[in-house]
């Protein structure tokens, strides 16, 4: 059945991304795309890019683009699996973990962990805004809506919404 | 309505199952870009459930685990109020409302994805997002270049070459990186 193949491998996928997530859904952009694109060609680079545009475009979690890439593969039994596979195990941990977190939280193996997990974060983090931006950006104009982006959100408290109605418009009129 | 009400000390008494689902509901739809700062006013200045510091703590516990903060922030403060059902009403609420909405999104792109002007438009908006996470990972950064720039640089870089440039596996990644990430951070704690 081509059908729950599709499903198997996006449970697997994900399953697997779920607990690699340290940063959170925008930390694991390039594996998503390493997966998605070049391992199980469930799609092409552009699609790739529009569906994280349209996740993003959307209220909500950051992590609804996996929704909408199980939508793509499988329509609505791959969003559910999909985002069921990414949830579903950080989701359990942090129940768990939740539980135990007055025990050890004062623990010094815990500081070292959480100052170790930092900068693997940042660079998990930076590595998924440079693959978005060569993805998305094919002209200068593009990475200067980006290098913009940037700045507004690093120095200032601007709605995102205002953003990306501007760079949508730029896009949509072709101007990027 | 309980917005606003004027601080006491007093605590407000522990929310209903109800109370969760629907206020992380609100919380689900009022972000775009990411719902952590709305979660915050809703938690701590809003509904008065837990004072900051409380709300840093737990916050910290869904940082340093994988996955969705936001979602692990709901478990956490769910399970909090509510146990297990507690966890299952937050988690329901802060994902069930996006979710038909991107389905929703999704099919309208499958019916008009292919004109070029909406393509376009979203490579602006990918655009813009990819600036977004950048000032993302420069604000993460930057206390940890302020306090050990020695330690955490180089750990930084090694990853951003791994995954951006040399485009290996993450799990292979990580299984190198959280290993001697950690280490160092152990050694030279204290």
């Amino acid at each position: 059945m081509k059908g729950s193949s599709q499903l198997g491998a996006l449970a697997v996928s994900f399953l697997t991304i779920s607990l690699l997530a340290f940063g959170g859904a925008n930390a694991v952009i390039p594996e998503m795309h390493r997966q998605a694109v070049e391992v199980a060609h469930w799609m092409t680079d552009r699609e790739f890019v529009s569906l994280y545009a349209l996740a993003q475009a959307a209220p909500g979690p950051n992590v609804m683009v996996v929704t909408l890439i199980g939508w793509h593969v499988a329509g609505l039994a791959g969003a559910l699996v999909a985002t069921m596979a990414m949830m579903g195990p950080s989701v359990l941990l942090t129940f768990f973990a939740y539980r135990l977190w007055s025990f050890f939280r004062h623990r010094p193996w815990l500081n070292a962990i959480q100052n170790g997990l930092t900068p693997v974060t940042v660079g998990l983090v930076s590595s998924s805004a440079f693959l978005l931006a060569q993805a998305s950006n094919h002209g200068t104009l593009a990475y200067g809506v980006t290098a913009a982006t940037a700045a507004l959100t690093y120095w200032t408290e601007i709605n995102p919404l205002w953003v990306f109605g501007v760079a949508a418009c730029l896009g949509g009129f072709g101007l990027l | 309505m309980t917005d606003l009400s004027l601080p006491s000390s007093a605590p407000p008494p522990a929310p209903s199952l109800r109370e969760i689902f629907l206020s992380f509901v609100l919380v689900s739809v009022m972000g775009f870009g990411g719902v952590l700062p709305w979660a915050r006013r809703m938690i701590v200045e809003r509904r008065r459930w837990l004072t900051e510091a409380e709300f840093l703590d737990l916050l910290a516990l869904c940082q340093f685990l994988p996955g969705p903060n936001i979602c692990n922030l709901s478990i956490a403060v769910g399970a909090r109020f509510g146990g297990v059902k507690g966890s299952a009403a937050a988690f329901l609420g802060i994902t069930g409302l996006p979710f038909v909405i991107v389905i929703a999104l999704g099919a309208l792109y499958g019916k008009y994805g292919g004109a070029p002007a909406v393509t376009d438009a979203l490579l602006g908006v990918s655009a813009a997002a990819s600036g977004m996470i950048l000032a993302m990972a420069a604000r993460l950064s930057r206390p940890l270049l302020v306090r050990r720039p020695g330690e955490a640089a180089p750990v930084m870089i090694l990853v951003f070459a791994a995954v951006a440039l040399l485009r290996l596996p993450l799990p292979w990644v990580l299984a190198g990186a959280i290993p001697l990430s950690v280490g160092i951070s152990w050694w030279r704690r204290g």
